[in-house]
């Protein structure tokens, strides 16, 4: 989708609403990730879906970007999952006390 | 093409232990790990370190590399040697080795794709990752709608291969009543999918930019207004500026400092329309001349006041 404005190129995008939920299937695509991963996750606590069984579960937009930073961090850093949780843990609160 | 230093770049001894360069990399990459770096330049520095690690880890590649080491002139520019390559055989790791992001044509032109690790595999169809970025806004642009540019870098392989670090610009719609905490999805601006798979989304996050004095929660907006003592008690009617333009306000008469007003459906203009709160702040007039000093001490003596009669302390 896009938009002409003095012929340059305005993208338009969708947006999505802070409670936007995203299905196990379209997280794991998003992430290029193996369900296997997205589900020690939630056994880890770092993702926490509604719903109460794998294929009702719902993921809050936010997941999509928490999945990628804690692949990442294991990735680069050589942090096993507690830690990379840790330091995501971390990251909000910074974010938080930053915003107030 | 320049010469890279990758001692240099991991700051350590050209005769560091593979222990000792470890080290170093995981050190500074705890420090410029894009996500969770604040320092201006992380990105760049982070795929730096990569390279540089990708070479000092692996004892064939280092070898290699340390050979160069003496043979290459400054002032001409770097080009490998003839004779590159031949007797060394690098191997490819195959899995994901923290290169996401391209490396630069000095490591291409050495280890090219057989020494990068995590390479794609071929044919083979899937689509691209998506991506996240922040986009700062104004508190404005969501109430009148407006265009932003955002700058990524994003990773592009070449026709002929290579994997490049490539800025982009985008021009992006900021749709009217947009607020904190929301996305927009832009599909297929992600990463290019592999063979025949579509490219993926971009989802930005909004975020607003700090604002002199208004301040957001959820599509609600706060402004401390500031009013004289003689405004908050026998009422008056002021000009106080709000995000969609000035307005002429009310104040009731014995009105308190921190006294909310509320002005429905002034707040962001999102589906629900927030409202804007004004919060009655007392501004003390200062008592800097006599003509002042005498005002205050005659409210002292006429004024039966007591701020602090609820404290029980008199």
């Amino acid at each position: 989708m896009s938009g002409e404005r003095n012929g340059e190129r305005i993208l338009v995008g969708e947006v999505l609403e802070e409670g936007y939920l995203v299905s196990l299937a379209e997280l794991c695509r998003s992430c290029t990730v193996e369900t296997q991963t997205i589900t020690t996750l939630v056994t880890e606590g770092i993702l926490d879906p509604t719903g109460e069984d794998v294929e009702h579960w719902r993921f809050t937009i936010s997941s999509l970007k928490r999945v990628k930073t804690v692949i990442h961090l294991q990735r680069d850093l050589g942090v096993n999952l507690a830690g990379a949780a840790l330091a995501l843990e971390l990251l909000d609160r910074i974010a938080e006390l930053e915003r107030s | 093409m320049d010469y890279k230093d990758y001692y240099k770049t991991l700051n350590v001894d050209r005769k560091a232990t593979q222990d000792e360069i470890k080290r170093a990399y995981r050190k500074l990459a705890r420090k410029y790990h894009p996500d969770v770096s604040k320092e201006t330049d992380a990105e760049l520095k982070f795929k730096d370190l990569g390279e540089a690690y990708e070479v000092l880890k692996d004892p064939e590649k280092r070898v290699a590399y340390d050979q160069l080491g003496s043979n290459w002139n400054a002032q001409q520019g770097f080009k490998p040697p003839p004779d590159w390559g031949s007797g060394f055989e690098f191997h490819g790791a195959p899995r994901g080795g923290g290169s996401q992001q391209g490396f630069s044509d000095f490591f291409e032109s050495l280890f090219g794709q057989a020494g990068r690790s995590g390479g794609s595999g071929r044919g083979f169809h899937m689509q691209g990752e998506d991506h996240h970025a922040k986009i700062l806004v104004d508190l404005e642009d969501s109430y009148r709608g407006a265009t932003r540019s955002i700058s990524l870098q994003m990773p592009e392989v070449t026709p002929d291969g290579h994997v490049v670090s490539r800025s982009r610009t985008l021009k992006v719609s900021i749709p009217k009543g947009i607020r904190q905490g929301q996305q927009i999805r832009l599909s297929g601006q992600g990463a290019k999918g592999q063979g025949s798979g579509k490219a993926g989304d971009l989802y930005l996050e909004i975020e607003f930019n700090p604002h002199r004095y208004y301040r957001v929660e959820g599509a609600d907006v706060y402004l401390e207004l500031p009013v004289a003592p003689w405004e908050a008690a026998l009422g008056a009617t002021v000009k106080v500026p709000t995000p969609s333009g000035a307005i002429d306000l009310k104040i009731p008469a014995n009105s308190r400092a921190g006294k909310k007003l509320r002005l429905k459906g002034r707040g962001i203009p999102a589906k629900t329309p927030g409202d804007l709160y004004l919060v009655l702040q007392i501004a003390l007039p200062p008592a800097d001349d006599e003509k002042s000093r005498e005002f205050y001490k005659r409210m002292q003596e006429e004024i039966k006041f007591d701020p602090r009669a609820s404290m029980e302390v008199a």
